[in-house]
């Protein structure tokens, strides 16, 4: 039974205003999204977000659930195609190509954007079959040996080589919900993807594999670009550069993590990572 | 304040919950019992009736796997066989044969004289009785002027008297056998020359008037091929219908008309496609009349809709967070079908398959419509030789007057259902071996 009045404002956007605020530039961006809206039918997801990715940054997308975190994830590699009756319109580059472009591959551009998906959603075939699956329809190892080298690796940096190194036969949907969380994001690093879309990937995780999981991250960001839907401040705090904060289908506010989280500007942003929100 | 009073709303919320949910346990118990005990009967009715049914069959069948033979000594007379004496095949295959069995049977029996009788003693012996000495003589042709003891097939009526299905007791115009033939056989079987054998001409020859020299192998044949052109057309054509529809095709106006389409095609009656196979495939492509291979496309047509929707259905079922997972990874539409939706599918899609096929193998309406119903005594060798198939093999036995042909209908369907079977048995150990390989 609180009241809005009661609250101190410091914030100096008030709750109606609707333009996003923060800079939604960056130099030398790697993807540029301009007025980006998403329908999934009559539902208008996603309502004119413009926001720029840096290169070699993580960038975390906060908001309330429902809000469309991960619908605008999934524009930026264009999964929301496979959704019936999902329109995407507005303008999404990639280093300087619109991915939404007439004739478009989209198989070079999820191998080049990799994304984790907010369910695990391991293949039903074994652990090794999961994460070789990717490298070997690219063609990215050239013998067995590499091959085990790639999965090897991949499971490792998940955190996940401990575990399961003695069951790789064994099926990718006989793990743990966390595990198959850490197999998903194997699997997806297992391509090499230069642009890395998680949503949510520490979800079902203890402290020491999001830990992992967020070393992962750090270490990606030296050659690649990440963004993060996360509902964890914390980590939210921990592992990017920037954050944006989405509200009911609107870019509400963006800008350096430090900033967002210190001193936020619009009074929907400071209620949400107050907690003051709902 | 107001927060005291919404714990102790909640507290007692959960205590009256707690009671609310013990008193209605029972009926709820109660319900799930009762729905319980409903399965059951269902279930235990489903499989008294079927065991009744098998029951059945399997009781009227059994006396057609055996076969009653006569041994007579028969004397391959060269005089008879050969007069002119020739000694060439050709010339011993069109010998007279049945002198020589009329001949045994005269030696046998000399008190019978009079021309009416002794048509009836020949009459003891089965027409096929012929055939089988000349097969005697071509296997071995030394037997050319020597005597010999060979088991012979006799008449169906005397089959049916010896199996204890023609009663004696009844008055002789009341049944198909006069008193003295009955005091033949008495004395045939008490000298030991009657034998019940098994009845291998059932299994190797084809259709006949004669219900002793009646056999299924023509008619199992016929359903062979006929399946066999139906699954080579159906299953491919079939299921890459339903790849397309499912995981490649738009959704638009057009792909709704189709699927309304196919979906009204698996309800039309079957013996449309019959009528539309003679139209289209024998009067207007000119297609043999009666073979298999009209006979397979006919139900095709009628497969292919069942198919088509278990296939798709199949398809959908399979969870769309896989197909994310590989499109998310760079897999290409076709790559994410075949590596990861499909064999998920699969077994759902033979599931379907089994379904059509066994249809297809149970249809005889349509068949009917195509001349397949067309009375064949030879066993079909290829695709385009006229044939029949098992159903209709069993309609027309069915609807003969001849007492021999009870059991054999009988006999018929236990075929059936053995290919029935076979076949599912094929499509059980083909979803086992594709059900989720790690
Ligand atoms: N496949 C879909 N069909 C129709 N509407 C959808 C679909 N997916 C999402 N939506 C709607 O779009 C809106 C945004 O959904 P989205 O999944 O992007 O939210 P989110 O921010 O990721 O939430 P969460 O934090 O709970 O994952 C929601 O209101 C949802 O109802
Ligand atoms: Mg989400």
């Amino acid at each position: 039974m609180r009241h809005p009045e009661n609250i101190p404002t410091s914030a100096s956007f008030s709750r109606d205003h609707i333009q996003t605020v923060g800079n939604i530039f960056v130099k030398d961006a790697r993807i540029e999204c301009r007025s980006v809206d998403v329908f999934y039918g009559e539902k208008h997801a996603i309502q004119d977000v413009s926001l720029d990715v840096g290169r070699n940054e993580v960038i975390a997308l906060i908001g309330p659930s429902g809000c469309g975190k991960s619908t605008f994830l999934r524009c930026l590699n264009r999964m929301n195609d496979t959704i019936p009756g999902c329109r995407v319109s507005g303008e999404i580059k990639l280093d300087g190509q619109d991915i939404y472009a007439e004739g478009l591959d989209v198989v070079p551009l999820r191998a080049q954007v990799g994304m984790v998906f907010q369910k695990p959603n391991p293949f039903p075939k074994s652990i090794f079959e999961n994460v070789a699956y990717g490298p070997r329809i690219h063609g990215l190892a050239s013998n067995k040996l590499e091959l085990e080298e790639i999965v090897e690796k991949s499971l490792r940096r998940a955190g996940l080589w401990e575990e399961v190194k003695d069951y790789l036969r064994h099926p990718g949907t006989g793990l743990s919900g966390g595990q198959q969380q850490r197999l998903c994001i194997a699997r997806t690093i297992a391509v090499n993807p230069e642009v890395i879309l998680m949503d949510e990937p520490c979800s079902a995780l203890d402290p020491i594999a999001t830990a992992k999981i967020e070393q992962l991250m750090d270490d990606l960001r030296e050659h690649y670009t990440i963004a993060i839907v996360t509902h964890s401040m914390q980590q939210a705090a921990r592992v990017s550069q920037r954050t944006a904060y989405f509200h009911l289908g609107k870019l509400i506010e963006v800008g350096e993590t430090a900033q967002i989280f210190t001193d936020p500007r619009h009074q929907l942003t400071e209620d949400y990572i107050t907690g003051r929100f709902g | 304040m107001s927060n005291r009073t919404e714990e102790n709303k909640s507290s007692n919320q959960g205590i009256r919950t707690h009671e609310i949910v013990k008193a209605g346990l029972h009926r709820r118990r109660a319900a799930e019992i009762r729905f319980k005990a409903y399965g059951f009967i269902c279930i235990v009715a489903g499989l008294g009736f079927l065991m009744a049914l098998f029951g059945n069959i399997i009781a009227h069948a059994w006396s057609a796997f055996e076969q009653t033979y006569v041994a007579l000594d028969v004397t391959f007379d060269e005089s008879v066989l050969d007069p002119e004496g020739k000694h060439d095949a050709a010339n011993l295959a069109s010998a007279d044969y049945p002198a020589l069995t009329k001949r045994s049977l005269a030696a046998m029996f000399p008190e019978v004289k009079d021309r009416l009788e002794k048509r009836s003693l020949n009459a003891l012996l089965s027409s096929g009785a012929a055939y089988e000495l000349r097969r005697v003589l071509a296997k071995d042709p030394a037997l050319l002027g020597k005597t010999e003891r060979i088991w012979l097939p006799v008449d169906d009526d005397v089959d049916m008297l010896v199996k204890g299905q023609i009663d004696r007791d009844i008055g002789e115009g009341d049944r198909r056998m006069k008193d003295y033939q009955i005091a033949w056989i008495d004395k045939l079987i008490a000298s030991g020359r009657v034998e019940k054998r098994f009845n291998k001409q059932f299994f190797t020859s084809g259709d006949s008037r004669e219900p002793e020299m009646a056999g299924i192998w023509g008619a199992l044949m016929g359903s062979l091929f006929t399946l066999i052109v139906t699954g080579a057309l159906s299953l491919p054509i079939g299921i890459a219908s339903a790849i397309y529809l499912e995981e490649f095709a738009p959704r638009n106006r057009w792909t709704d008309i189709i699927e309304v389409n196919i979906n009204n095609l698996a309800a039309v009656p079957s013996i449309v496609f019959g009528l539309l196979g003679l139209a289209v495939f024998i009067n207007f492509f000119g297609l043999p009349r009666s073979s298999p291979l009209v006979g397979g496309l006919v139900l095709t047509l009628m497969t292919l809709p069942v198919i088509i929707i278990a296939a798709r259905s199949a398809l959908k079922s399979v969870p769309p967070s896989i197909r994310e997972a590989a499109l998310g990874i760079g897999a290409s539409q076709m790559q994410t079908v075949f590596h990861h939706v499909l064999p998920l599918a699969m077994p759902g899609m033979l599931t379907g398959a089994i379904i059509g096929m066994a249809r297809a193998l149970g249809e005889s309406a349509p068949l009917l419509m195509i001349g397949m119903v067309a009375f064949i005594v030879d066993v079909p060798g290829s695709l385009t030789d006229p044939s029949t198939v098992l159903p209709v093999q069993i309609y027309l036995w069915a609807d003969s007057s001849e007492r021999g042909f009870v059991e054999r209908t009988s006999a018929a369907i236990l075929v059936l259902l053995a290919f029935l079977i076979t076949m599912n048995g094929l499509a059980v150990y083909l979803r086992k071996h594709y059900e989720r390989r790690w």
